[in-house]
């Protein structure tokens, strides 16, 4: 017995090393027939990993106070070696992140990857979802720009809008009765160790809870119904080396999008760097037009839509809130898309054109037509989700089949 | 829906309408180390007394543009600083507010907060108003505090105005163009040379304003180009490994 074998089995005696490879790697099956959609769930573990890894470098130069905290960032981005690497890797990371869980939570709103057994890795991917734009949030106070400060004052001032406690709540959170020094300080604290600590958390019960049940697939049907003799679903390949492979081409291209945007056009546009926040924070200079980042402004656009401000904030923790509940809305006899009935589709295309559609009306200033076009797809929005117990129903699903469909390349 | 179809063919017209002021293309560029370092001068010469640039350090421009620390030292920082030190203001900014009515903004970062197309036109567009303390003002940033301090490489110019009904009926001025005062004794030639060399300096200040907004993004770009090759390399290999595993699934 080799060195190699003879400390494995060592370690093993004392903790599962071997046992957790194997549930989680080689021996853990997943369907064959997984397309470009299932890239996403890798990639944002790996953005998460590069946020985590970039940020721990940037607070090691940062400086969390009112009247530091901008020049340390451009001090970082000019006299710390390669600190401009890490900063807009940092930043075009937060982006990308929301790029990526996007399409990867768009993936199981289409195969109904949160339709029973698996509505708790939903859930989990849900209060993901909400860690990481806490995260996103506060990170984005951290360079006190001019939108760092303003974005932060107007999303702060919502709790104001909640009736008796709203203004004492507010002040609470802030520390002061504006955007101060008090909540850079606290803000950094739960930018750098509370959230991120939660989002490990999370990730990993969200990926124990599916290799517990095991990955949904393009067909939404459950490939353990139909195992060898052995016990191995015939339909499922060891995601190790299978995936592990799979993924690594994943990655490749995802690195060239990122690079192609760090390298060549790291504001990109405006859009995730934005061009007031060149300027220090003013708490005394309020922007025109101050917008929040771009994976907000679907629900920021819900909150302009409502006439009233409490209400406004209720609709857009209401857009939120409904996600969680999707596993419970749809009644569909079928999980994926593919089968489901054209009434379903239509309701899925509409969706997805009103999320768009009120991103973009958030970023523009909210004149009298585009707060009725908000209004009028905010309805659709919300409509998507609480008429899906009626209109999953209704239509002709089409008969899904035995086996996963998988043509060999 | 005929509502909604009406509200959508309307958009293009909205964002359009929402346009705000023409700009000038600056057309700079940064690979022109002639033109960066020109600039530098302007620079240093003119804003920096009471502009600051203070997350700059003088020694970080002379290796990025090639000047030496002895013609920084002489040509470039106006005192007996140390060429590591940062570039900051000779004068007291507090004094120079209340000259003009606001401190001076620091200009490290202007370029990424205004855009260079924004300064190119702001610092042509100076025009004579009497009606303000430095009697002048400016088309791209109304009673802007700030004096036109290249006035004698430009000259002086008036803006013309002429007046527009909008749809409502009321009228407004809308500038039409910019006319040289005091100009006799010069002929066409001379006036066109001389707004030529003028948008060659604002050019070249420009130019190297942005540099100074992100010294490191020639260096960025050029690094780029060897990640995505190395990149493009490497997935050609995570490609084949790939299809290598997978050909018998």
């Amino acid at each position: 017995m080799s060195l190699l074998t003879a400390t494995r089995d060592w370690i093993d005696d004392r903790f599962p090393l071997t046992k957790m490879w194997e549930d989680h790697l080689s021996k853990y099956y997943a369907p064959k027939n997984f397309n470009f959609w299932y890239y996403f769930g890798s990639l944002a573990l790996l953005v998460f990993v590069l946020q985590i890894v970039t940020g721990i470098f940037l607070t090691m130069n940062y400086k969390p106070d009112a009247s530091l905290a901008f020049a340390s960032v451009e001090y970082i981005m000019r006299d710390v070696d390669w600190g401009w690497l890490i900063r807009y890797m940092h930043s075009t990371g937060a982006s990308l992140f929301f790029v990526v869980v996007y399409l990867h939570m768009f993936r199981g709103l289409m195969y109904g990857s949160y339709r029973k057994p698996r509505e708790l890795v939903w859930l989990m991917g849900m209060f993901i979802y909400l860690a990481l734009m806490a995260e996103a949030f506060m990170g984005y106070l951290l360079p006190w720009g001019q939108m760092s400060y303003w974005g932060a004052q107007v999303i702060i001032s919502l709790f104001g809008a909640i009736p008796y406690i709203g203004e004492s709540l507010a002040l609470w959170v802030r520390g002061d009765f504006v955007i101060a020094d008090a909540t850079l300080n606290r803000f950094f604290a739960f930018h750098v160790i509370m959230v991120p600590f939660i989002l490990a958390a999370l990730v990993v019960m969200h990926i124990i809870a599916l290799h517990e049940v095991g990955s949904n697939n393009p067909d939404g049907i459950e490939i353990k119904k139909n195992k060898d003799k052995n016990g191995i679903p015939l339909d499922g390949i060891p995601f190790h080396p299978y995936y592990s492979v799979k993924d690594i081409v994943g990655v490749a291209v995802f690195l060239m999008v990122f690079s192609a945007i760090l390298f060549f056009a790291p504001e990109m546009g405006g859009w995730f760097l934005e061009k007031d926040n060149f300027i220090p924070a003013d708490p005394l200079k309020t922007p025109q037009h101050i917008v929040p980042l771009w994976y907000f402004t679907p629900f920021y656009a819900i909150l302009r839509a409502v006439p009233d401000k409490f209400l406004g904030v209720v609709a857009m923790g209401g857009a939120i809130a409904v996600l969680f509940v999707l596993p419970w809305l749809d009644r569909s006899p079928v999980k994926s898309i593919r089968y489901k009935s054209v009434i379903f589709k239509v309701a899925l295309a509409i969706f997805v054109v009103s999320f768009v559609v009120l991103g973009w009306l958030g970023t523009q200033p909210a004149t009298p037509v585009f707060t009725n076009l908000a209004r009028l797809f905010s309805v659709l929005y919300f409509a998507f989700f609480l008429l899906m117990p009626f209109y999953s129903v209704m239509g002709k699903t089409k008969p899904v089949p035995e086996r996963v469909t998988y043509h060999a390349h | 829906m005929r509502l909604l179809l009406s509200l959508l063919t309307l958009l293009p017209a909205l964002v359009l309408a929402s346009g705000g002021e023409q700009l000038m293309h600056a057309d700079n560029n940064l690979s022109d180390s002639d033109s960066l370092k020109r600039g530098a001068k302007i620079f240093v010469d003119n804003c920096l007394s009471c502009h600051s640039a203070s997350f700059m350090r003088f020694s970080r421009m002379g290796q990025d543009l090639g000047i030496s620390d002895k013609e920084l030292l002489s040509d470039y920082m106006h005192g007996n600083d140390k060429v590591g030190s940062p570039m900051n203001t000779a004068v007291d900014k507090a004094a120079v507010a209340t000259f003009f009515g606001v401190v001076p903004p620091d200009l490290s970062v202007v370029a990424r907060s205004r855009g260079v197309d924004w300064l190119y036109t702001y610092l042509l567009s100076f025009y004579v108003d009497n009606s303000t303390n430095t009697g002048m003002n400016n088309l791209v940033f109304k009673d802007v505090g700030m004096p036109h301090v290249l006035w004698e490489q430009q000259g002086l110019q008036k803006a013309v105005f002429k007046t527009e009904k909008d749809a409502d009926g009321n009228e407004h001025p809308v500038f039409e163009k910019f006319e040289p005062v005091n100009a006799k004794g010069l002929s066409q030639t001379e006036l066109d040379k001389k707004a030529e060399n003028y948008q060659t300096t604002v050019r070249d200040l420009v130019n190297f304003l942005a540099y100074l907004g992100e010294p490191i993004k020639t260096y960025r770009q050029a690094l780029g180009v060897k990640i995505l090759i190395f990149l493009a390399i490497f997935f050609v290999f995570a490609y084949l490994l790939k299809k290598e595993y997978w050909k018998d699934i």
